[in-house]
């Protein structure tokens, strides 16, 4: 009886196991307080904690910071940092889902045209409705771009190919993006006047971030977040490919229908928030692939919470390098982000 | 068990298989043969859901097409030519996944699929390397981790499309007595087979396609004969008949 206990004790999926979970909550941790104290006006670890805990009720603690650094911490940094978390977050959990969907490593949440399609309601929005790179036009006219691009793709893809079903959305996404792009850039050189704003927007950051900003993300990369964690078995399933899911129970059009509107809300409302910030979706996933686990019940939670981070850190380094002046937070990801990447892609090859 | 009245399947500008009609008795194993071509695995593929076709397909006594997916996946355990075997799974998590249609759409796997999974590794002589990445498994061990994984699926009916290609002599053996002791717990199996003599050594009953349709019908004795081998594959054979044993063996003209 003891041995069958045992042996059933082995047969489990790895999961995220309980180091790595401790580790990964505590570079989410690190990197917010990292957000919160770093900047012109520096505020230390406890100062945070206790200025947090000052504005809870019932807990009677002393704020210890005045009314300029209270206002900076919460209404300038606290804002910028929330929202860069779970853009990092939706980002990397949309790219890890996308390459599971699609049995494509180098997919990231942009493969079905959700950038192009940002990308040519930004343009359309500062270019006729005259917004500047804010506002509330720019963010909704991006946020239906994205949409309607995947709709595109999606409709495509599926008249495409019956068959292989997975390729032909790549494809058909590719299709996409190029026609999308070729309309951005022609509206663009009829408007040159708007060239700045639209690079700026396109290059993405934080540098505009507001509590309401917040409120407008959260809801959408909360619940596509969350499908896509509670799909993460699923994903597992589609390793073994679209034929072998199928005869293993599973409705894998449908369940790819569900990842993909999952993935792309999520990524349409973050990339309206934030703008287009590369490489998230593939250094995040991949990293965790190389040091953790290759299984989606690990890949996809850690995602989440590491892509967080990451960008947190990554926009701590655009607002500090060159300060005043901030760098695009794209620029931050793919410079620190491929070099590392570059490091574990080696060091992972060396412990085979 | 599995009943095919008029099966036909149809691709793009062919007919992969036409007016195919076969019975497969519960506990039977059942082989289909043929040339290339001849339509074997599209059989299967049509059985399990994965291809639309004509006609009627029934298992235990009820039409394919009402089955939902989960459903007939309980049924019928789906073994392809060449399955996909992801390196980084371990051999524990990619037999887990034989559980899928035991599981509710978002479920996890509790005490009952540990212990189906424990159950198949332990038939299988895979405990011991229940925590090993696929990638590090010889071809052999892998033809074991797929075929538990169909044990893990808990269906009564076992499909297997070829599944001796790429294994040596001796491996191929191994796979065939391990499916036919699998039989011992209740399983009916049908199954395509590319080689004549192991076909003839393990099958109950023989189904010889040609261009989709039913060409032979019978025991390995009937249809492995040097006429229809030759009417059927363009071959030149000599059949040895041996102990009860039938041996297909090619002679060069």
């Amino acid at each position: 009886m003891a041995a069958v206990g045992s042996a059933e004790a082995t047969v489990r999926a790895r999961g995220v196991s309980r180091p790595w979970r401790f580790l990964a909550a505590a570079f989410l941790v690190g990197a917010l307080l990292v957000g919160l104290g770093v900047g012109p006006v520096a505020i230390s670890v406890t100062a945070i904690v206790e200025s947090a805990l000052s504005h809870l009720p019932f807990l009677h603690v002393h704020n210890p910071l005045n009314a300029l650094q209270d206002a900076v911490l919460w209404q300038i940094r606290a804002p910028r940092v929330v929202l860069a978390a779970i853009v990092g977050g939706m980002l990397a959990v949309a790219g890890s889902s996308y390459q599971g969907a699609f049995h494509n490593p180098l997919a990231d949440p942009y493969l079905l045209g959700v950038a192009a399609g940002a990308g040519l309601g930004a343009t359309l929005a500062i270019a006729y409705g005259h917004v500047g790179h804010s506002g509330q036009l720019l963010p909704l006219s991006a946020f239906v771009g994205g949409l309607a691009a995947v709709a595109a793709t999606y409709v495509l893809g599926r008249s495409a190919g019956s068959v292989r079903m997975a390729g032909s959305f790549v494809l058909a996404g590719v299709t996409v993006t190029l026609f999308l792009t070729a309309v951005q850039t022609f509206v663009q050189q009829q408007h040159s006047n708007t060239l700045r704003d639209v690079y700026a927007w396109i290059l993405g950051g934080f540098s505009t971030a507001n509590w309401s900003q917040v409120e407008v993300a959260a809801p959408y990369v909360a619940v596509s977040s969350l499908a896509i964690v509670l799909h993460r078995r699923l994903l597992d399933v589609l390793s073994v490919g679209d034929e072998e899911a199928t005869s293993l129970g599973v409705d894998v059009p449908r369940l790819r229908l569900v990842l993909v509107v999952a993935a792309t809300a999520g990524t349409a409302a973050a990339v309206a928030a934030s703008g287009l910030i590369a490489f998230v979706g593939i250094i995040v996933p991949h990293t965790i692939r190389l040091l953790v686990s290759t299984s989606y019940r690990a890949v996809v939670p850690l995602s989440l919470v590491v892509g967080a981070g990451f960008l947190v850190l990554a926009d701590v380094l655009a607002r500090t390098v060159v300060s005043p002046e901030e760098l695009p937070i794209g620029v931050v990801t793919a410079f620190f982000g491929a070099p590392f990447f570059a490091v574990v892609l080696r060091s992972s090859r060396t412990m085979r | 068990m599995i009943e095919l009245r008029d099966l036909g399947v149809r691709f793009a500008s062919t007919e992969a298989v036409r007016g195919l009609t076969l019975e497969v008795a519960r506990d039977e194993w059942v082989m289909l043969i043929g040339p290339n071509g001849a339509g074997k695995t599209s059989v299967l593929r049509a059985l399990c859901g994965l291809l639309p076709f004509a006609g009627d397909a029934r298992i235990a006594g009820r039409d394919v097409r009402s089955f939902g997916r989960r459903e007939l996946a309980r049924l019928i355990a789906f073994v392809p030519q060449n399955p996909a075997t992801p390196s980084e799974l371990t051999v524990a998590e990619y037999v887990l996944l034989g559980r899928t249609p035991h599981l509710g759409y978002l479920g996890v796997e509790g005490r009952r699929d540990r212990a189906a999974v424990t159950h198949a590794l332990e038939r299988l002589d895979l405990l011991p390397l229940a925590q090993r990445g696929l990638g590090s498994l010889s071809g052999g061990e892998l033809q074991r981790a797929v075929l538990a994984r169909a044990l893990a699926q808990e269906a009564p009916v076992l499909l297997l499309d070829e599944p001796t290609t790429s294994l040596d002599l001796g491996r191929q053996q191994q796979a065939l007595d391990l499916v036919d002791a699998l039989r011992g717990d209740g399983l009916t199996v049908f199954s395509t087979m590319h080689d004549l003599t192991l076909a003839g050594q393990y099958a109950d009953r023989l189904v010889l396609l040609d261009r989709g349709a039913l060409a032979v019908e019978g025991t390995p004795r009937e249809v492995l004969s040097p006429e229809n081998l030759a009417a059927y594959y363009g071959a030149e054979v000599r059949v040895v008949h041996d102990d009860d044993e039938v041996y297909v063996l090619p002679r060069r003209r």
